[in-house]
């Protein structure tokens, strides 16, 4: 779908990190932007770290204004990616139904959807009838330990194929121009007088002047390079996916309480996410105890699966910062941009970051 | 499923525990707050080996400093920190 490329001597701009927001940026830089002369590197094969391991999901009902307008430009821009980019990215907006369990977040959601109302944003508390419509197979009785007590429903939510969504960036950039090098492990970046003058790749030195570090995982690893410090902790998420039904659950469920998440795949295989792992790490294994919590939660809420097959399940790393909010922007190098710490939230906001990030570059840029 | 070897409990799975990140020496409570800053966000977050101190919370009840492989999950040094925490 892309040529492959020798390493050139000399880029304008050099993004570290194959992943949605890597080959958005590039993507956005190259079309909103005209700057070409990009580089992606990417030290495994492109979509290979969270952007091939999240969960898919898309929603904008944040809390704040300032949250549900910028990940309401990512859904916006979702809504149109497959015709932009020439390329099928399954988005299906299946609506996304976050459960309440409790009086308390109950109310948090009527705070949440009339904050989303004022950002015109499709976002209401729902009752248990309208939950039971939407999606039959929940227990909605008083049977569980922590019976269902009404839902925050968001319809335009729902989910991608995260693989399409790499690749659709991945090839689009390439035809305008942009150099895709996959692995090729940046292994340092070298910093004259606080100013970025080049990096070093496992295929060779690099001389740029511009520097975007679009890790997951690694970002605090990366920035150290160029003798930036992060306030990151790096854990892993685990997730896993049954054998394929035919279609029975439309909307995409979530339950904070329950720590889970899950929707069904156009294959029909159900997709369950949970919370990070209790400690850091840097181990994408998966583990028993997930499984098992995993699976006692989704019988509170879906009796009816008990006979379902886990077909696997596989973690990925997410950066997480003190205040679950992403880090974006120039660094104390010059020429050296992070666009990291996106924590559990990454994959959803890949195309706005790209493009907030392209424009960012592209107002400072100096051209070499 | 982490298996930590505790001083006082013996073998216990890590759902017993709880992390409380890795170890920076703690400044002293009158320093600047950049420094305080550093202390408390700016962490390392090593890929290999990392000194940490975990809790057990349903066990002992005492602090421990662990060292860890946090890529390979391996540990290979496990200390109680003096003091007894509910003192």
């Amino acid at each position: 779908m892309w040529e492959h490329h020798e390493l050139q001597s000399t880029y304008d701009v050099v993004i570290v990190g194959g992943g949605v927001h890597g080959l958005a940026t590039a993507y956005y830089l190259a079309r909103n932007h005209g700057i070409t002369n990009v580089a992606v590197v990417e030290k495994s094969y492109i979509g290979s770290g969270g952007s091939g391991r999240n969960t898919a999901i898309v929603r904008s009902n944040y809390l704040t204004a300032e949250g549900s307008r910028f990940y309401d430009r990512s859904i916006k821009l979702y809504e149109r990616l497959a015709s932009d980019l020439n390329f099928n990215v399954m988005f299906e907006q299946r609506g996304h139904m976050t459960l309440a369990h409790n009086d308390s977040s109950l109310r948090t959601m009527r705070w949440r959807a009339e904050v989303n109302k004022l950002q015109g944003i499709d976002s209401a508390v729902i009752s248990l009838a309208e939950i039971k419509k939407l999606a039959p197979f929940l227990d909605t009785t008083e049977r569980p330990r922590y019976p269902i007590v009404g839902a925050l429903w968001h319809p335009p939510g729902g989910i991608v194929r995260h693989d399409a969504v790499v690749w659709g960036y991945a090839r689009a950039a390439a035809a305008l121009g942009v150099h895709i090098h996959q692995e090729t492990e940046l292994v340092g970046i070298d910093v004259e007088s606080d100013r970025v003058v080049g990096v070093q790749t496992g295929r060779g030195p690099v001389s740029t002047s511009t520097v975007i570090n679009c890790t997951a995982g690694w970002a605090s690893l990366i920035s150290a390079m160029a003798g930036v410090t992060l306030p990151i902790t790096t854990r892993p998420l685990q997730a896993a996916v049954t054998e394929p039904v035919k279609h029975f659950l439309h909307p995409v469920i979530v339950s904070g309480s329950l720590h889970t998440y899950v929707s069904q795949t156009a294959r029909g295989e159900l997709v369950f996410g949970a919370s990070v792992d209790p400690f850091a790490s840097y181990s994408t294994r998966g583990s028993l105890e997930f499984t098992t919590g995993l699976a006692s939660h989704i019988l509170e809420l879906m009796p009816a699966v008990e006979n379902m097959r886990l077909l696997r399940q596989w973690a990925g790393l997410c950066d997480m910062t003190p205040d679950y909010g992403p880090i974006i922007g120039p660094t104390g190098v010059d020429g050296f941009y992070v666009d990291v710490g996106w924590g559990t939230y990454g994959f959803k906001a890949g195309p706005v970051a790209g493009e907030s990030v392209a424009a960012m570059i592209a107002s400072g840029h100096r051209a070499s | 499923m982490l298996v930590i070897i505790c001083p006082n409990c013996g073998p216990r799975n890590d759902n017993e525990f709880s992390f409380q990140g890795e170890i920076i020496p703690r400044p002293s409570v009158d320093t600047d707050p950049a420094i305080w800053r550093r202390y408390l966000y700016m962490k390392s977050n090593t890929s290999g080996w990392q000194k940490e101190r975990w809790f057990h919370v349903s066990g002992c009840r005492r602090f421990l400093d662990i060292e860890r492989n946090n890529v390979t999950n391996e540990i290979r040094l496990v200390a109680e920190v003096g003091g007894d925490p509910r003192e």
